[in-house]
């Protein structure tokens, strides 16, 4: 089984370093970069699938800036058998539908069965592009996915989707494009011969020109969105803790939503 | 001015340079690949060990959970050559591991550190087919292996050393008992020395054998109660008449004690690497609370008499460090006085952790003398590293010897 996992580097949300430049775009210098969390989950559960398939092999496809061989290498570091590096200087400032687009023109002439990636990225929170690549590519999107069961014999993929009752259960032919959740399963530490063995592992780059797309069709000066105004969420007031035996609690939290005529 | 010195200077300058760093292999540097798995350690450390350190101190039991995490991130297969399945480690990589384990917390710091001391007299003096015999699962992690030295009435003195194991036939029969052994009840090798030849002179009476474990007349009669490190079993092992094949002994009879002493040179560094991560999660702890705790209006750190303590932690945790690192590379590159650095390593780093443990909980007060914060199991777990693979007083002998020569050495 050959799966394709878009992994994005953002800015370390655990860093609390994240902000905006003055032009409204992420101030990529203000906190180290790691892989997206939720890209992480998509690998995780590709990593397992390709565990359980003889022969597969799993792939990473990143538009990202020409630092990021250095983040992709945990990712590989977690057991990927290879990087897809898309970078290019025009590309910094693309809105989501363009993102969309190049990594569609990327993966156009790769073999795969499967892609993978989480449903959102922490720095843009958008969540639009898995289904974004499905439609340029033309293929289903199987969306917010708690379980991902493939059958190759028959070529077709079963998935789990997270609903507001419980799942839905879909399933599609393969290929087929899957945005990931953490239900999915909590992402591996790389072990150290990963880490050794990720040293070695091919990181192809591929320019705008390499994919055949037209540099003044993408770019901050193009994008479809642009970002007005953004404040930071005001400072959480001070916690109580509450200590004792569980009837203390329950008493002390019944008090304190009573005293807000919450209850 | 130096240079200039008066000729009738030359000759104490050049005594000094023989026992100096004459012999140091230049400067070091951390190489890309240590600090990857140095971050990775780490990363695993602030995730998944120190959450579990209070529990693992106050139950003091075994985290065979973290033994098993250590194992399938290939953290116990750093010190094994990797045509067995090891990572083929340098010493400063196993210590870099050691370090930051010990940072979160000292007893899964040791379990590393203990494992490559039970197999340091294979991989000093095993046999091809010794090493290929138990290495593989020593290095996946599937077998832990101890090492079995001291006894009631050998401590320091290693030489005098009372069990024996009597050749009969093809396999000897080892009796006694061993004491203060890491790891003793959950080892499954383990690395024992005995006296062989009790009339050869004191330093070739002993043997190093491998002893598989459980094994008929084997038996850990007790696992001892400790200050620190509590959730890594220490034992006493017996021996009743245990039969060991002739193919386990490792290196000849008779070369027990020089395997043990050239097992020190290499396993001392990684507990001065325990010692120099208790001493790094103690400084974290007391400089963050240094920030937050306000007494009289102001931070605690903000008042010179803290803040000086601070400074003087970091840096006797950063000297132990280099100091440490350095004594990797030239243990590693075989420099000739490697005992010497090993000494002088674990001499340094164990006091560092002792005083800056120590002044951790003097920063936290009443906080931390309490088990509310870590600080107390710090400072608890520190003195064991003044104390074990050979107490301070060893080492100052160790390094004293190597600086007067052996004969004009104290205790000779």
């Amino acid at each position: 089984m050959h799966i394709v996992v878009l992994v994005k580097p953002v800015p370390d949300p655990a860093s609390g370093g994240e902000r905006l430049g003055a032009d409204g775009r992420l101030d990529r210098a203000s906190a180290p970069a790691v892989v997206n969390g939720n890209c992480e989950y998509a690998l995780e559960a590709a990593l397992k699938l390709a565990a359980a398939s003889e022969g597969s092999e799993v792939t990473l496809l990143s538009m990202a800036p020409a630092s990021a061989p250095e983040t992709l290498r945990k990712a590989l570091a977690m057991g990927a058998t290879r990087g897809i590096h898309v970078t290019d200087p025009v590309l910094a400032g693309t809105c989501a539908v363009s993102t969309a687009r190049v990594l569609a023109a990327a993966l156009k002439p790769l073999t795969f069965d499967l892609v993978l990636a989480g449903v959102d990225t922490s720095d843009g929170l958008g969540g639009t592009v898995p289904a974004a690549v499905a439609a340029h590519l033309g293929l289903p999107l199987l969306s917010y996915a708690s379980r991902i069961e493939p059958d190759e014999a028959a070529g077709t993929v079963r998935v789990r989707r997270i609903s507001a009752t419980g799942y839905d259960l879909l399933e599609a032919p393969m290929p087929a494009v899957i945005s990931c959740t953490q239900a999915l399963g909590e992402p591996r530490y790389p072990s150290l011969k990963g880490i050794m063995a990720a040293r070695s592992k091919e990181i192809a780059t591929r320019s705008l020109a390499d994919l055949g797309i037209d540099p003044s069709t993408v770019g901050g000066a193009v994008a479809t969105t642009t970002l007005i105004d953004s404040r930071t969420p005001p400072a959480r007031g001070a916690t109580e803790v509450v200590r004792g035996s569980p009837a203390e609690g329950a008493a002390r939290i019944v008090e304190f939503l009573a005293q807000r005529r919450i209850i | 001015m130096v240079l200039a010195s008066p000729a009738s200077a030359r000759p104490m300058l050049r005594s000094a340079a023989v026992i100096s760093s004459s012999q140091a292999h230049g400067p070091y540097q951390l190489s890309e690949e240590q600090r990857l798995l140095r971050d990775a350690v780490r990363e695993l450390a602030d995730e998944r060990v120190a959450p579990r350190a209070a529990d693992i101190d106050r139950t003091g039991e075994f985290p065979e959970d973290l033994r098993r995490l250590l194992a399938t991130q290939d953290i116990l297969a750093l010190p094994f050559p990797e045509e067995h399945g090891g990572l083929g480690g340098e010493l400063l990589s196993v210590c870099l591991a050691v370090e930051q384990l010990s940072r979160a917390c000292a007893t899964t710091g040791l379990i590393l550190a203990a494992h490559e001391l039970g197999a340091l007299p294979l991989l000093l003096a095993g046999t091809p087919e010794q090493r290929a015999r138990w290495f593989p699962r020593l290095a996946s992690g599937e077998w832990l292996i101890a090492f079995a030295l001291t006894e009631a009435e050998a401590g320091s003195d290693v030489a005098a050393a009372r069990t024996r194991a009597v050749r009969d036939g093809d396999q000897y029969v080892i009796s006694g008992s061993k004491r203060f052994i890491t790891h003793g009840s959950v080892a499954d090798l383990v690395t024992v020395f005995a006296v062989t030849d009790p009339e050869a002179p004191r330093h070739g009476r002993l043997s190093c054998f491998v002893v598989e474990v459980p094994t008929e007349g084997f038996s850990v009669p007790r696992v001892e109660h400790k200050m620190g490190i509590r959730g890594s079993p220490t034992a006493e092992l017996a021996f009743d008449n245990v039969c060991v094949p002739v193919a386990n002994r490792v290196g000849d009879e008779g070369d027990g004690f020089g395997i043990a002493m050239r097992t020190f040179e290499r396993s001392r560094p990684g507990i001065a690497a325990q010692a120099v991560g208790i001493a790094q999660g103690a400084l974290e702890v007391a400089s963050r609370y240094a920030t937050e705790r306000r007494q009289f209006g102001q931070r605690i750190g903000d008042f010179q008499m803290v803040a000086a303590m601070l400074a003087d932690m970091d840096a006797s945790t950063e000297a132990a460090r280099q100091l440490l690192y350095k004594a990797c590379v030239e243990i590693d590159s075989g420099a000739p006085d490697a005992g010497r650095w090993s000494a002088m390593c674990k001499l340094v780093a164990g006091d560092a952790a002792m005083r800056v443990t120590t002044d951790a909980v003097q920063v936290l007060g009443g906080y931390g003398y309490i088990d509310d914060f870590p600080v107390e199991r710090m400072m608890r777990d520190a003195k064991i590293t003044q104390i074990y693979e050979g107490t301070q007083q060893i080492q100052r002998l160790v390094i004293a010897r190597a600086l007067l020569g052996k004969d004009r050495a104290p205790l000779g």
